[in-house]
């Protein structure tokens, strides 16, 4: 009875011990990089340009443009992933065959490796609606048929459209059919319903969507490659037709492609430390967020 | 409310057990406008014309442009389809090809101009620094290589594109005679995905049992967002993290040569995987009702036999399904393959020598190559065959998994 208790505590422990590595596994690439980076982290860093060939200076035109990169995202994929999640949840028979499609396709989309998206904005933004737009209105000048900010965010909004989409379904789905139910009793019509009683009821959900899709947006890289993130510029970019710097671009030119990886070890510290910081409290918050969304269901 | 955790993977596996369901949504609108014309109608015969659904615009057009905006998906999904093709169309078509060749051959001064042009295109002044930086790849060769490139496949065009030299076991895309050779970079992809796979499947799943069998309530709690968490790094930040800590960290271990190899990248990439083995797991896991564990516990088998030998077999198709999305992941995972492999095209067995991945091939070749030509359309044709195979692989997971699945549970819940 003994040894059968002790094979069952050692099994248990041997799974348990897996789940902690994970733990473990998290905690270590922090504590790594916070400690690397953390000698090097001041505001300067964080406000100033890189000098000398990038091997001092700071991170600001990377941070400028990846906050600029996710804000046009979100304009797009934001509005579009809860309308998604709208026709999914209020408008589409959950057994027809196009609400399966659609979700099919969702679920889909989220599989795409993050390359293809960039292959896709390159082929399809860049060399067919850039190009076809130089040709037609610009004479065959060269302005939006080339890697630019607007093409890499509208590739990355493809991308973080499943997250969005998921989130807001799921948030709307708590909101009670009561609610649907008084407020179409009261007159309202459908649309009047989902406008008044069901976006206001999801509002949390559609906030965590953009949250994660901003989170996941700031990390990914390989989207925006060849579709408009640039090594080093001299200027901020002004205009949608500019190209824009990257803090995960940065990281990986830097510790990956650049002649002299040792000497600027610290600023990739640093600079992973900021995206890890970044991406690390937007999802910390999401999950806070859901959490209260899902309680909120329970009650 | 436990099965709805965890939303990005398997998403809206359980979305179609909608609690209230659109029908009863769908017959309150109904009544409420019969009420209405009902009303309008009061002390006239009820005729059946009065019965439609009086037409309102906004409504119509709400209904109209939410439905359009949910095609989105599906348009994406096609359009990525297309022009992800079209681009590797030139290889198939050789004609078009020719014809630009001896076009070319004809006019040697006028491809030097075109060429120009297209440098032109990309901003000089970006560009430069990146090639500087390629050089200390293994592609260092690749400056003066792109130089005569031009003029070398002019000449030696016709082989170029044949399928036997795709299927050859070189891949120099720039050199004198190029060769795509897309074998060895199969085989690395291949190689990585089973070590990084050999790592995450165990300790995925092991873990997701964990926190679905054993883990008491407050645990589970702190490892499940955790590992969301985990799913939350951004790609690039493991690949730094695996090219400056874990690459040194393994060579003092193990003593091998090669600083970047296929072992590192494999188990960098299964992070990568990790969360989502766990996540489906953990859902098929707990989808497994308690009548099976109670049975098997009253049984007097004990908790682990019970996780092993019932919950674990009851929810295979589930963990087949995580292993099928997690091998999708570490195959088109980019930014760790670029990162932490080494990237050169070697074909062997032995994971410490270095690989060169199919997508790690198109992230650090396309930024270098010239739009249109055979090198361009190879890197589109490995995209193709990136996204077909995830697709697929999405595809079984989906519809031979989960209606698996279904059913072996459908009985024992009812």
């Amino acid at each position: 009875m003994d040894k059968r208790k002790l094979i069952d505590t050692t099994v248990i422990s041997i799974t348990g011990l897996m789940a902690l590595s994970i733990i473990v596994i998290i905690l270590i690439i922090m504590i790594v990089i916070i400690i690397g980076g953390k000698n090097y982290l001041t505001w300067e860093f964080l406000t100033s340009s890189p000098q000398e060939g990038m091997t001092k200076g700071g991170i600001f035109p990377a941070l400028y443009g990846t906050v600029l990169l996710v804000i046009i995202m979100s304009i797009a994929a934001v509005p579009f992933g809860t309308i998604t999640a709208i026709y999914l949840s209020e408008y589409a028979n959950p057994k027809s065959k196009i609400a399966k499609t659609i979700r099919f396709a969702v679920r889909t989309l989220s599989g795409v490796p993050a390359i293809i998206f960039g292959l896709f904005g390159l082929g399809f933004f860049i060399k067919f609606i850039g190009a076809g737009l130089d040709n037609s209105l610009y004479g065959g000048e060269l302005k939006w048929g080339q890697p630019n900010i607007l093409w890499a965010s509208l590739t990355m909004s493809l991308l973080t459209l499943p997250v969005v989409i998921v989130s807001v379904e799921e948030a709307i789905r708590t909101v009670p059919i009561d609610m649907r139910e008084a407020s179409l009793a009261l007159g309202a019509t459908k649309w009047q319903t989902i406008r008044k009683v069901v976006i206001p009821g999801s509002l949390t959900g559609i906030m965590t969507g953009t949250i994660l899709a901003v989170s996941r947006g700031a990390g990914e890289i390989a989207p925006i490659l060849f579709t408009g993130a640039a090594y080093y510029l001299a200027h901020l970019p002004t205009s949608l037709s500019d190209q824009f710097m990257n803090l995960g671009y940065h990281i990986y030119i830097m510790s990956s492609q650049s002649a002299n990886v040792d000497e600027t070890l610290p600023i990739q510290f640093a600079t992973t430390l900021i995206l890890l910081v970044l991406t690390f409290s937007l999802n910390l918050l999401a999950i806070l967020l859901r959490s209260r969304i899902r309680n909120k269901s329970v009650k | 409310m436990e099965e709805t955790e965890n939303q990005n993977i398997k998403d809206s596996a359980n979305s179609t057990d909608n609690e209230y369901g659109t029908h009863s949504f769908k017959d309150f609108q109904f009544k409420n406008d019969d009420e209405e014309i009902d009303e309008n109608n009061k002390g006239t015969t009820f005729d059946l014309i009065s019965l439609k659904k009086k037409f309102r615009l906004s409504e119509f057009l709400a209904e109209k442009i939410i439905t359009s905006v949910a095609f989105l998906s599906i348009a994406i999904i096609i359009l990525i389809f297309i022009f992800v093709f079209r681009e590797t169309m030139p290889i198939f078509f050789n004609k078009a090809d020719k014809k630009t060749n001896v076009e070319n051959v004809n006019k040697p001064e006028e491809i030097k101009q075109e060429r120009y042009v297209l440098e032109d295109t990309e901003k000089s002044e970006e560009v430069k620094p990146e090639r500087y930086g390629e050089a200390t790849d293994n592609y260092s060769f690749l400056e003066k290589g792109r130089e005569t490139s031009l003029k070398s496949e002019t000449a030696g065009h016709e082989g170029t594109i044949s399928i036997s030299n795709l299927l050859g076991m070189e891949w120099q895309p720039v050199s004198n005679n190029p060769r795509y050779g897309l074998l060895p970079l199969f085989l690395g992809t291949l190689k990585l995905t089973i070590i990084a796979i050999l790592f995450a499947a165990p300790i995925a799943i092991l873990a997701a049992l964990f926190t679905s069998s054993f883990a008491p309530n407050w645990l589970r709690e702190i490892i499940k967002p955790s590992i969301e968490l985990l799913a939350g790094f951004p790609s690039v930040v493991i690949g730094f993290f695996a090219l400056m800590v874990m690459a040194s960290f393994f060579q003092d271990l193990f003593g091998y040569s090669t600083r970047l190899n296929a072992f590192v990248g494999g188990v960098a990439m299964s992070l990568a995987a990790i969360p989502i083995i766990y996540t489906v797991t953990e859902d098929a896991l707990t989808a497994v009702p308690n009548t099976y564990k109670e049975a098997s516990l009253a049984l007097g088998a004990s908790r682990w036999q019970t996780a092993f030998f019932v919950t674990l077999p009851a929810a295979t198709p589930g963990v087949f399904a995580a292993i099928l999305l997690g091998i999708g992941r570490v195959f088109g995972e980019t930014m760790i393959a670029l990162m932490a492999t080494g990237n050169a095209a070697i074909v062997s067995a032995n994971p410490f020598d270095s690989v060169r991945a199919l997508s790690a091939t198109i992230g650090a070749e396309m930024a270098e190559v010239v739009f249109g030509d055979t090198h361009y359309s190879v890197l589109f044709l490995i995209g193709s065959l990136l996204f077909l195979f995830t697709f697929f692989l999405n595809i079984i997971a989906e519809f031979y998994v989960r209606g698996k699945l279904v059913k072996r549970f459908q009985g024992a819940e009812s």
